[in-house]
Protein backbone atom coordinates (compact mmCIF):
# COMPACT_ATOMS: atom_id res chain seq x y z
CA UNK A 1 0.00 0.00 0.00
CA UNK A 2 2.77 2.20 1.03
CA UNK A 3 4.58 1.62 -2.87
CA UNK A 4 1.02 2.49 -4.13
CA UNK A 5 0.31 5.44 -2.35
CA UNK A 6 4.31 6.49 -3.31
CA UNK A 7 3.20 6.84 -6.76
CA UNK A 8 0.40 8.95 -5.80
CA UNK A 9 2.21 11.27 -4.09
CA UNK A 10 4.62 11.18 -6.91
CA UNK A 11 1.70 12.00 -9.06
CA UNK A 12 0.31 14.90 -6.91
CA UNK A 13 3.92 16.50 -6.47
CA UNK A 14 4.34 16.93 -10.14
CA UNK A 15 1.09 18.97 -10.79
CA UNK A 16 2.33 21.27 -8.07
CA UNK A 17 -1.32 22.44 -6.99
CA UNK A 18 0.23 21.44 -3.75
CA UNK A 19 3.27 23.56 -3.30
CA UNK A 20 1.39 26.62 -4.23
CA UNK A 21 -1.28 25.80 -1.63
CA UNK A 22 1.80 25.35 0.95
CA UNK A 23 2.93 29.21 -0.48
CA UNK A 24 -0.45 30.44 -0.13
CA UNK A 25 -0.35 29.09 3.63
CA UNK A 26 2.56 30.16 4.01
CA UNK A 27 2.19 33.75 2.79
CA UNK A 28 -1.12 34.80 4.54
CA UNK A 29 0.27 33.23 7.93
CA UNK A 30 3.52 35.18 8.23
CA UNK A 31 1.52 38.59 6.79
CA UNK A 32 -1.11 37.84 9.35
CA UNK A 33 1.28 37.21 12.08
CA UNK A 34 3.29 40.21 11.13
CA UNK A 35 0.44 43.18 10.14
CA UNK A 36 -1.75 42.35 13.59
CA UNK A 37 0.14 43.83 17.08
CA UNK A 38 -1.20 41.11 19.69
CA UNK A 39 -1.01 37.72 18.50
CA UNK A 40 -3.80 36.10 19.64
CA UNK A 41 -5.85 38.57 17.07
CA UNK A 42 -3.59 37.37 14.61
CA UNK A 43 -4.72 33.38 15.36
CA UNK A 44 -7.84 34.69 15.28
CA UNK A 45 -8.18 36.45 11.44
CA UNK A 46 -5.77 32.91 9.90
CA UNK A 47 -8.68 31.06 12.15
CA UNK A 48 -11.12 32.17 9.80
CA UNK A 49 -9.33 32.21 6.70
CA UNK A 50 -8.39 28.14 7.41
CA UNK A 51 -12.28 27.20 8.09
CA UNK A 52 -13.19 28.38 4.86
CA UNK A 53 -10.54 28.03 2.70
CA UNK A 54 -8.72 24.47 4.18
CA UNK A 55 -12.34 22.50 3.64
CA UNK A 56 -12.75 23.89 0.04
CA UNK A 57 -9.21 23.50 -1.35
CA UNK A 58 -9.52 19.69 0.49
CA UNK A 59 -12.42 18.79 -0.93
CA UNK A 60 -12.06 20.38 -4.20
CA UNK A 61 -8.37 19.07 -5.24
CA UNK A 62 -9.37 15.50 -3.13
CA UNK A 63 -12.63 15.50 -5.92
CA UNK A 64 -10.08 16.44 -8.65
CA UNK A 65 -6.96 14.52 -8.16
CA UNK A 66 -9.53 10.99 -8.09
CA UNK A 67 -11.05 11.91 -11.25
CA UNK A 68 -7.80 12.59 -12.78
CA UNK A 69 -6.19 9.44 -11.38
CA UNK A 70 -9.37 7.35 -12.74
CA UNK A 71 -6.78 6.27 -15.62
CA UNK A 72 -4.02 5.11 -12.52
CA UNK A 73 -7.07 3.52 -11.01
CA UNK A 74 -8.03 1.46 -13.85
CA UNK A 75 -4.78 0.24 -14.41
CA UNK A 76 -4.22 -0.92 -11.35
CA UNK A 77 -7.54 -3.05 -11.02
CA UNK A 78 -6.48 -5.44 -13.66
CA UNK A 79 -3.26 -5.70 -11.40
CA UNK A 80 -3.33 -8.30 -8.48
CA UNK A 81 -4.38 -5.48 -5.61
CA UNK A 82 -7.57 -5.59 -3.61
CA UNK A 83 -9.90 -2.80 -4.30
CA UNK A 84 -9.88 -1.74 -0.85
CA UNK A 85 -5.89 -1.41 -1.24
CA UNK A 86 -6.14 0.88 -4.18
CA UNK A 87 -8.63 3.71 -2.81
CA UNK A 88 -7.00 3.92 0.32
CA UNK A 89 -3.47 3.91 -1.46
CA UNK A 90 -4.67 7.04 -3.34
CA UNK A 91 -6.97 8.59 -0.27
CA UNK A 92 -3.39 8.28 2.15
CA UNK A 93 -1.57 10.16 -0.85
CA UNK A 94 -3.92 12.77 -0.91
CA UNK A 95 -4.68 12.81 2.85
CA UNK A 96 -0.88 13.08 3.59
CA UNK A 97 0.16 15.42 0.71
CA UNK A 98 -2.64 17.96 1.73
CA UNK A 99 -1.64 17.41 5.31
CA UNK A 100 2.09 18.47 5.09
CA UNK A 101 0.77 21.40 2.94
CA UNK A 102 -1.07 22.69 5.80
CA UNK A 103 1.13 21.86 8.57
CA UNK A 104 4.20 23.31 6.43
CA UNK A 105 2.07 26.49 5.30
CA UNK A 106 0.58 27.28 8.78
CA UNK A 107 2.48 25.34 10.82
CA UNK A 108 6.11 26.95 10.88
CA UNK A 109 4.68 30.44 11.49
CA UNK A 110 2.51 28.95 14.37
CA UNK A 111 5.32 27.88 15.74
CA UNK A 112 7.49 30.87 15.68
CA UNK A 113 4.95 33.51 16.89
CA UNK A 114 2.43 31.63 18.32
CA UNK A 115 3.44 28.75 20.39
CA UNK A 116 0.94 28.01 22.71
CA UNK A 117 -2.00 25.98 23.56
CA UNK A 118 -4.62 28.01 21.20
CA UNK A 119 -1.50 27.47 18.54
CA UNK A 120 -1.64 23.60 18.96
CA UNK A 121 -5.32 23.57 18.94
CA UNK A 122 -5.61 25.14 15.33
CA UNK A 123 -3.10 23.22 14.32
CA UNK A 124 -4.75 19.34 14.96
CA UNK A 125 -7.76 21.21 14.35
CA UNK A 126 -6.41 21.68 10.51
CA UNK A 127 -5.05 18.59 10.18
CA UNK A 128 -8.16 17.06 10.94
CA UNK A 129 -10.13 18.69 9.00
CA UNK A 130 -7.88 18.29 6.04
CA UNK A 131 -8.59 14.53 6.82
CA UNK A 132 -12.51 14.82 7.05
CA UNK A 133 -12.76 17.04 3.94
CA UNK A 134 -10.80 14.32 1.76
CA UNK A 135 -12.81 11.84 2.89
CA UNK A 136 -15.88 13.68 1.68
CA UNK A 137 -14.30 14.48 -1.34
CA UNK A 138 -13.65 10.48 -1.99
CA UNK A 139 -17.37 10.03 -1.09
CA UNK A 140 -18.85 12.69 -3.53
CA UNK A 141 -16.13 10.98 -6.38
CA UNK A 142 -17.24 7.27 -6.03
CA UNK A 143 -20.80 8.07 -5.44
CA UNK A 144 -21.07 10.87 -8.42
CA UNK A 145 -21.02 8.95 -12.26
CA UNK A 146 -19.26 11.99 -13.71
CA UNK A 147 -16.78 14.47 -13.08
CA UNK A 148 -19.18 17.41 -13.21
CA UNK A 149 -21.50 15.71 -10.90
CA UNK A 150 -18.61 14.59 -8.09
CA UNK A 151 -17.09 18.28 -7.77
CA UNK A 152 -20.79 19.93 -8.22
CA UNK A 153 -21.83 17.53 -4.89
CA UNK A 154 -18.49 18.36 -3.35
CA UNK A 155 -18.86 22.23 -3.64
CA UNK A 156 -22.47 21.59 -2.28
CA UNK A 157 -21.31 20.20 0.77
CA UNK A 158 -18.67 22.80 1.02
CA UNK A 159 -21.08 25.53 0.97
CA UNK A 160 -23.92 23.58 3.03
CA UNK A 161 -20.73 23.26 5.91
CA UNK A 162 -19.21 26.42 5.48
CA UNK A 163 -22.20 28.34 4.82
CA UNK A 164 -25.68 27.11 4.98
CA UNK A 165 -25.56 25.43 8.52
CA UNK A 166 -24.41 27.87 10.51
CA UNK A 167 -27.85 29.57 8.99
CA UNK A 168 -30.36 26.87 10.00
CA UNK A 169 -28.32 26.33 13.66
CA UNK A 170 -29.37 30.35 13.87
CA UNK A 171 -32.78 30.17 12.31
CA UNK A 172 -33.36 27.06 15.35
CA UNK A 173 -31.43 29.29 18.10
CA UNK A 174 -33.95 32.19 17.35
CA UNK A 175 -37.25 30.31 16.70
CA UNK A 176 -36.48 28.11 19.86
CA UNK A 177 -34.91 30.68 22.18
CA UNK A 178 -36.97 30.71 25.16
CA UNK A 179 -35.76 26.75 25.73
CA UNK A 180 -32.93 25.86 27.45
CA UNK A 181 -30.62 24.95 24.04
CA UNK A 182 -27.52 24.69 26.05
CA UNK A 183 -26.85 21.30 25.51
CA UNK A 184 -28.56 20.95 21.85
CA UNK A 185 -26.22 23.66 20.66
CA UNK A 186 -23.40 21.41 21.97
CA UNK A 187 -25.15 18.42 19.57
CA UNK A 188 -25.49 20.84 16.58
CA UNK A 189 -22.04 21.60 16.81
CA UNK A 190 -20.65 18.73 16.39
CA UNK A 191 -22.90 17.74 13.55
CA UNK A 192 -20.08 20.06 11.60
CA UNK A 193 -16.94 19.49 11.93
CA UNK A 194 -16.23 22.85 10.67
CA UNK A 195 -18.05 24.59 13.59
CA UNK A 196 -16.84 22.14 16.17
CA UNK A 197 -13.26 23.12 14.90
CA UNK A 198 -14.50 26.92 15.32
CA UNK A 199 -16.02 26.55 19.03
CA UNK A 200 -12.68 24.05 19.90
CA UNK A 201 -10.28 27.11 18.88
CA UNK A 202 -12.35 29.81 19.98
CA UNK A 203 -12.88 28.89 23.47
CA UNK A 204 -9.04 28.40 23.76
CA UNK A 205 -8.82 31.86 22.84
CA UNK A 206 -9.95 35.57 25.66
CA UNK A 207 -12.21 36.41 23.46
CA UNK A 208 -14.02 33.43 24.47
CA UNK A 209 -15.02 35.42 27.47
CA UNK A 210 -17.26 37.69 25.44
CA UNK A 211 -19.97 35.09 24.11
CA UNK A 212 -21.67 35.42 27.31
CA UNK A 213 -23.34 32.76 29.63
CA UNK A 214 -23.52 29.78 26.90
CA UNK A 215 -19.79 30.31 26.57
CA UNK A 216 -19.32 28.94 30.38
CA UNK A 217 -21.24 26.10 29.56
CA UNK A 218 -18.61 25.09 26.66
CA UNK A 219 -16.00 26.57 28.72
CA UNK A 220 -16.00 23.82 31.43
CA UNK A 221 -16.87 21.11 28.78
CA UNK A 222 -14.27 22.32 26.01
CA UNK A 223 -11.34 23.89 28.11
CA UNK A 224 -10.41 20.51 29.91
CA UNK A 225 -9.09 17.46 28.32
CA UNK A 226 -12.68 15.73 27.94
CA UNK A 227 -12.88 18.27 25.40
CA UNK A 228 -9.65 17.64 23.48
CA UNK A 229 -10.71 13.90 23.35
CA UNK A 230 -14.26 14.73 22.09
CA UNK A 231 -13.39 17.45 19.58
CA UNK A 232 -10.53 14.53 18.03
CA UNK A 233 -12.88 11.71 18.64
CA UNK A 234 -16.32 13.40 16.17
CA UNK A 235 -13.70 14.89 13.99
CA UNK A 236 -12.14 11.26 13.47
CA UNK A 237 -15.55 10.23 13.38
CA UNK A 238 -16.30 12.73 10.38
CA UNK A 239 -13.08 11.17 8.71
CA UNK A 240 -13.92 6.99 9.34
CA UNK A 241 -17.31 7.13 8.27
CA UNK A 242 -17.17 9.33 4.73
CA UNK A 243 -14.27 7.13 3.85
CA UNK A 244 -15.55 3.59 4.90
CA UNK A 245 -18.59 4.53 2.56
CA UNK A 246 -16.57 5.70 0.32
CA UNK A 247 -14.68 2.37 0.09
CA UNK A 248 -17.32 0.16 0.50
CA UNK A 249 -19.21 2.29 -2.76
CA UNK A 250 -15.71 2.04 -4.69
CA UNK A 251 -16.07 -2.10 -3.97
CA UNK A 252 -19.18 -2.40 -5.80
CA UNK A 253 -18.65 -0.02 -8.63
CA UNK A 254 -18.18 -1.14 -11.97
CA UNK A 255 -15.40 0.29 -13.72
CA UNK B 1 -8.21 -22.93 -15.84
CA UNK B 2 -11.23 -20.32 -15.68
CA UNK B 3 -15.07 -21.62 -15.03
CA UNK B 4 -17.76 -19.45 -15.76
CA UNK B 5 -21.19 -20.24 -14.04
CA UNK B 6 -24.80 -18.83 -14.80
CA UNK B 7 -22.95 -15.06 -15.33
CA UNK B 8 -25.73 -12.40 -15.79
CA UNK B 9 -24.96 -8.64 -15.97
CA UNK B 10 -27.56 -5.51 -16.25
CA UNK B 11 -26.68 -1.79 -16.90
CA UNK B 12 -29.72 -0.53 -15.79
CA UNK B 13 -32.10 -1.76 -18.47
CA UNK B 14 -30.50 -3.35 -20.49
CA UNK B 15 -29.26 -6.65 -20.02
CA UNK B 16 -25.63 -7.06 -21.15
CA UNK B 17 -24.67 -10.78 -20.13
CA UNK B 18 -27.50 -13.04 -20.16
CA UNK B 19 -26.65 -16.24 -17.85
CA UNK B 20 -23.51 -17.48 -19.34
CA UNK B 21 -21.67 -20.77 -18.52
CA UNK B 22 -18.23 -21.36 -19.71
CA UNK B 23 -15.14 -23.45 -19.11
CA UNK B 24 -11.64 -22.61 -20.84
CA UNK B 25 -8.54 -24.77 -20.45
CA UNK B 26 -5.24 -23.78 -20.72
CA UNK B 27 -3.68 -24.33 -23.98
CA UNK B 28 -6.53 -22.67 -25.39
CA UNK B 29 -6.94 -19.87 -27.57
CA UNK B 30 -10.73 -18.50 -27.45
CA UNK B 31 -12.17 -16.21 -30.15
CA UNK B 32 -14.69 -14.00 -28.09
CA UNK B 33 -16.98 -12.78 -31.32
CA UNK B 34 -20.15 -10.60 -31.89
CA UNK B 35 -21.78 -7.73 -32.78
CA UNK B 36 -20.74 -4.22 -30.77
CA UNK B 37 -22.57 -4.40 -27.54
CA UNK B 38 -23.34 -8.26 -27.27
CA UNK B 39 -20.74 -8.12 -23.72
CA UNK B 40 -17.66 -9.43 -24.76
CA UNK B 41 -15.42 -6.90 -23.00
CA UNK B 42 -18.18 -6.81 -20.12
CA UNK B 43 -17.73 -10.81 -19.38
CA UNK B 44 -13.83 -9.94 -19.85
CA UNK B 45 -13.89 -7.15 -17.63
CA UNK B 46 -16.15 -9.70 -15.37
CA UNK B 47 -13.55 -12.36 -15.36
CA UNK B 48 -10.90 -9.49 -13.86
CA UNK B 49 -13.20 -8.06 -11.62
CA UNK B 50 -13.71 -4.76 -12.74
CA UNK B 51 -17.59 -5.28 -13.64
CA UNK B 52 -19.27 -7.41 -10.85
CA UNK B 53 -21.79 -9.66 -11.95
CA UNK B 54 -25.06 -9.68 -10.29
CA UNK B 55 -25.84 -13.63 -10.26
CA UNK B 56 -23.39 -16.13 -10.92
CA UNK B 57 -19.64 -17.47 -10.33
CA UNK B 58 -16.33 -16.45 -11.59
CA UNK B 59 -13.90 -19.44 -10.93
CA UNK B 60 -9.47 -18.94 -11.79
CA UNK B 61 -7.94 -21.76 -10.88
CA UNK B 62 -10.02 -22.86 -8.55
CA UNK B 63 -10.63 -19.75 -6.72
CA UNK B 64 -13.94 -17.59 -7.06
CA UNK B 65 -12.23 -14.27 -8.28
CA UNK B 66 -14.65 -12.41 -6.12
CA UNK B 67 -12.22 -13.75 -3.25
CA UNK B 68 -9.03 -12.57 -3.42
CA UNK B 69 -6.88 -10.49 -6.48
CA UNK B 70 -4.13 -12.37 -6.45
CA UNK B 71 -5.35 -14.76 -9.18
CA UNK B 72 -4.75 -11.47 -11.58
CA UNK B 73 -0.96 -12.56 -10.50
CA UNK B 74 -1.73 -15.07 -13.52
CA UNK B 75 -2.98 -12.90 -16.03
CA UNK B 76 -1.94 -10.47 -18.70
CA UNK B 77 -4.41 -8.33 -19.93
CA UNK B 78 -4.73 -5.70 -22.94
CA UNK B 79 -7.72 -3.61 -23.06
CA UNK B 80 -9.57 -1.92 -25.89
CA UNK B 81 -8.62 1.10 -24.85
CA UNK B 82 -5.75 1.43 -22.93
CA UNK B 83 -5.12 4.63 -20.82
CA UNK B 84 -2.84 5.36 -18.51
CA UNK B 85 -2.00 8.52 -15.75
CA UNK B 86 -1.03 11.57 -18.68
CA UNK B 87 2.08 12.92 -16.41
CA UNK B 88 3.63 9.40 -16.74
CA UNK B 89 6.54 8.40 -19.09
CA UNK B 90 6.59 5.22 -20.90
CA UNK B 91 9.73 4.13 -18.86
CA UNK B 92 8.13 5.17 -15.94
CA UNK B 93 5.47 3.32 -16.72
CA UNK B 94 7.03 0.14 -17.10
CA UNK B 95 9.34 0.84 -13.81
CA UNK B 96 6.02 1.07 -11.95
CA UNK B 97 4.48 -1.82 -12.87
CA UNK B 98 7.53 -3.96 -12.42
CA UNK B 99 7.76 -2.48 -9.06
CA UNK B 100 4.09 -2.97 -7.99
CA UNK B 101 4.04 -6.55 -9.33
CA UNK B 102 6.93 -7.40 -7.06
CA UNK B 103 9.03 -7.80 -9.73
CA UNK B 104 12.16 -5.90 -9.46
CA UNK B 105 15.08 -8.06 -11.02
CA UNK B 106 12.97 -11.27 -11.37
CA UNK B 107 12.97 -12.37 -15.31
CA UNK B 108 10.70 -10.79 -17.26
CA UNK B 109 9.18 -11.07 -20.76
CA UNK B 110 10.00 -7.79 -22.91
CA UNK B 111 10.63 -8.93 -26.31
CA UNK B 112 7.49 -7.00 -27.41
CA UNK B 113 8.96 -3.99 -26.02
CA UNK B 114 12.43 -4.74 -27.95
CA UNK B 115 10.46 -5.76 -30.86
CA UNK B 116 7.80 -3.09 -30.99
CA UNK B 117 11.09 -0.53 -30.78
CA UNK B 118 9.31 0.82 -27.28
CA UNK B 119 12.72 1.69 -25.66
CA UNK B 120 13.35 4.08 -27.77
CA UNK B 121 10.22 5.98 -26.51
CA UNK B 122 10.74 5.69 -22.96
CA UNK B 123 10.85 9.21 -22.36
CA UNK B 124 7.90 10.34 -23.92
CA UNK B 125 5.27 11.01 -21.93
CA UNK B 126 2.03 9.08 -22.33
CA UNK B 127 -0.56 11.56 -23.16
CA UNK B 128 1.99 12.77 -26.07
CA UNK B 129 1.56 8.82 -27.73
CA UNK B 130 -0.58 8.23 -31.08
CA UNK B 131 -3.53 5.51 -30.33
CA UNK B 132 -1.36 2.92 -32.50
CA UNK B 133 1.92 3.44 -29.61
CA UNK B 134 -0.52 3.11 -26.43
CA UNK B 135 -2.31 -0.29 -28.21
CA UNK B 136 1.73 -1.49 -28.09
CA UNK B 137 2.41 -0.34 -24.66
CA UNK B 138 -0.67 -2.39 -23.61
CA UNK B 139 0.42 -5.37 -25.27
CA UNK B 140 4.03 -5.29 -24.09
CA UNK B 141 2.52 -4.85 -20.71
CA UNK B 142 0.01 -7.61 -21.36
CA UNK B 143 3.00 -10.37 -21.97
CA UNK B 144 5.13 -8.50 -19.77
CA UNK B 145 5.27 -10.95 -16.72
CA UNK B 146 5.00 -14.04 -18.74
CA UNK B 147 0.85 -14.73 -17.17
CA UNK B 148 -0.69 -18.19 -17.58
CA UNK B 149 -3.77 -16.57 -19.55
CA UNK B 150 -3.36 -13.45 -21.85
CA UNK B 151 -6.36 -11.84 -21.82
CA UNK B 152 -6.92 -9.35 -25.65
CA UNK B 153 -9.70 -7.25 -26.19
CA UNK B 154 -9.15 -5.81 -29.58
CA UNK B 155 -5.55 -6.62 -29.75
CA UNK B 156 -4.70 -5.71 -33.52
CA UNK B 157 -7.23 -2.84 -33.81
CA UNK B 158 -5.33 0.35 -33.91
CA UNK B 159 -2.21 -1.38 -34.79
CA UNK B 160 0.12 -1.08 -38.27
CA UNK B 161 0.47 -4.00 -40.39
CA UNK B 162 4.10 -4.91 -39.39
CA UNK B 163 2.92 -4.49 -35.50
CA UNK B 164 -0.01 -6.57 -35.78
CA UNK B 165 1.82 -9.25 -37.83
CA UNK B 166 4.58 -8.76 -34.65
CA UNK B 167 1.83 -9.23 -31.94
CA UNK B 168 0.21 -11.96 -34.02
CA UNK B 169 3.54 -14.08 -34.36
CA UNK B 170 3.81 -13.44 -30.57
CA UNK B 171 0.49 -14.80 -30.13
CA UNK B 172 1.18 -17.86 -31.51
CA UNK B 173 4.49 -18.59 -29.86
CA UNK B 174 2.60 -18.15 -26.71
CA UNK B 175 0.22 -20.44 -27.54
CA UNK B 176 2.78 -23.15 -28.11
CA UNK B 177 3.90 -22.85 -24.65
CA UNK B 178 0.05 -23.92 -23.79
CA UNK B 179 -1.34 -20.58 -22.33
CA UNK B 180 -5.07 -19.97 -22.37
CA UNK B 181 -5.58 -16.98 -24.38
CA UNK B 182 -8.92 -15.03 -24.88
CA UNK B 183 -9.43 -12.90 -27.53
CA UNK B 184 -11.76 -10.58 -29.01
CA UNK B 185 -11.41 -8.78 -32.99
CA UNK B 186 -14.13 -7.89 -35.85
CA UNK B 187 -11.30 -8.99 -37.79
CA UNK B 188 -11.80 -12.78 -38.53
CA UNK B 189 -9.16 -13.03 -40.55
CA UNK B 190 -6.57 -12.43 -37.58
CA UNK B 191 -8.05 -15.24 -35.82
CA UNK B 192 -7.50 -17.93 -38.37
CA UNK B 193 -4.22 -19.28 -37.72
CA UNK B 194 -4.85 -18.45 -34.18
CA UNK B 195 -7.80 -20.18 -32.70
CA UNK B 196 -8.69 -23.23 -31.17
CA UNK B 197 -12.38 -22.55 -29.91
CA UNK B 198 -15.32 -19.97 -31.00
CA UNK B 199 -16.93 -18.03 -28.44
CA UNK B 200 -20.33 -16.27 -30.09
CA UNK B 201 -22.01 -13.86 -27.69
CA UNK B 202 -25.41 -11.68 -29.14
CA UNK B 203 -26.77 -9.29 -27.20
CA UNK B 204 -25.32 -10.78 -24.07
CA UNK B 205 -26.43 -14.38 -24.59
CA UNK B 206 -24.16 -17.50 -25.63
CA UNK B 207 -24.78 -18.37 -28.94
CA UNK B 208 -22.31 -21.26 -29.42
CA UNK B 209 -18.91 -22.32 -27.80
CA UNK B 210 -17.32 -24.84 -30.28
CA UNK B 211 -13.87 -25.48 -31.12
CA UNK B 212 -12.28 -25.04 -34.59
CA UNK B 213 -12.59 -28.48 -35.95
CA UNK B 214 -16.46 -29.11 -34.81
CA UNK B 215 -16.99 -25.49 -36.70
CA UNK B 216 -15.34 -26.60 -39.77
CA UNK B 217 -16.84 -29.64 -39.90
CA UNK B 218 -20.33 -28.16 -39.15
CA UNK B 219 -19.84 -25.88 -42.09
CA UNK B 220 -17.44 -27.88 -44.22
CA UNK B 221 -15.50 -24.15 -44.59
CA UNK B 222 -12.05 -23.92 -43.70
CA UNK B 223 -11.48 -20.25 -43.24
CA UNK B 224 -12.95 -18.87 -39.94
CA UNK B 225 -14.87 -16.44 -41.31
CA UNK B 226 -16.83 -18.58 -44.04
CA UNK B 227 -17.79 -20.73 -41.23
CA UNK B 228 -18.92 -18.18 -39.51
CA UNK B 229 -20.84 -16.31 -41.93
CA UNK B 230 -22.67 -20.20 -42.74
CA UNK B 231 -23.47 -20.48 -39.36
CA UNK B 232 -25.21 -17.16 -39.33
CA UNK B 233 -26.65 -16.80 -42.27
CA UNK B 234 -28.70 -20.87 -41.32
CA UNK B 235 -29.17 -19.59 -38.24
CA UNK B 236 -30.16 -16.09 -37.97
CA UNK B 237 -31.30 -13.75 -40.49
CA UNK B 238 -29.69 -10.73 -38.74
CA UNK B 239 -26.37 -11.66 -38.58
CA UNK B 240 -25.64 -9.40 -41.58
CA UNK B 241 -22.90 -7.78 -40.04
CA UNK B 242 -20.71 -10.60 -40.13
CA UNK B 243 -21.18 -10.11 -44.14
CA UNK B 244 -19.62 -7.04 -44.14
CA UNK B 245 -16.52 -7.94 -41.96
CA UNK B 246 -16.05 -11.33 -43.88
CA UNK B 247 -16.21 -9.34 -47.38
CA UNK B 248 -13.91 -6.83 -46.11
CA UNK B 249 -11.36 -9.89 -45.04
CA UNK B 250 -11.44 -11.17 -48.54
CA UNK B 251 -11.08 -7.92 -50.47
CA UNK B 252 -7.80 -7.51 -48.02
CA UNK B 253 -6.47 -10.68 -49.05
CA UNK B 254 -7.03 -10.10 -53.00
CA UNK B 255 -4.85 -7.42 -52.24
Amino acid sequence: MIKLSKYVLYDILRSKIIIAYTLFLLVVSFSLFNLEENESKAVLSLLNIILIVLPLVSIVFGTIHYYNSYEFIELMLAQPMSRQKIILSEYAGVAFSLASAFLIGVGIPVLLFSFNATGMALLLTGFLLTLVFTSLAFLASVKARDKARGIGIALLLWFYFALIYDGLVMLILFNFSDYPLEKITLLLTALNPIDLARVFIMLKMDVSALMGVTSALYKDFFGNITGILFTTGIMLLWAIIPLWLAVRGFKRKDI
Amino acid sequence: MITIENISKRFRKLQVLDNISAQFEKGQVVSLIGPNGSGKTTLIKSILGMVRPESGKIIVDGKPVSENPNYREQIGYMPQIGRYPDNMKIGQLFEMMKNIRNMDGKQIDNELIVQFELEKMFHKPMRTLSGGTRQKVSAALAFLFDPKILILDEPTAGLDPLASEILKEKIIREKAKHKLILITSHILSDLDDLTTHVMHLQEGKLMFFKDIGTLQEETGEIKLGKAIAKIMKGEMPDGSWINNIFQLGQTEEKK
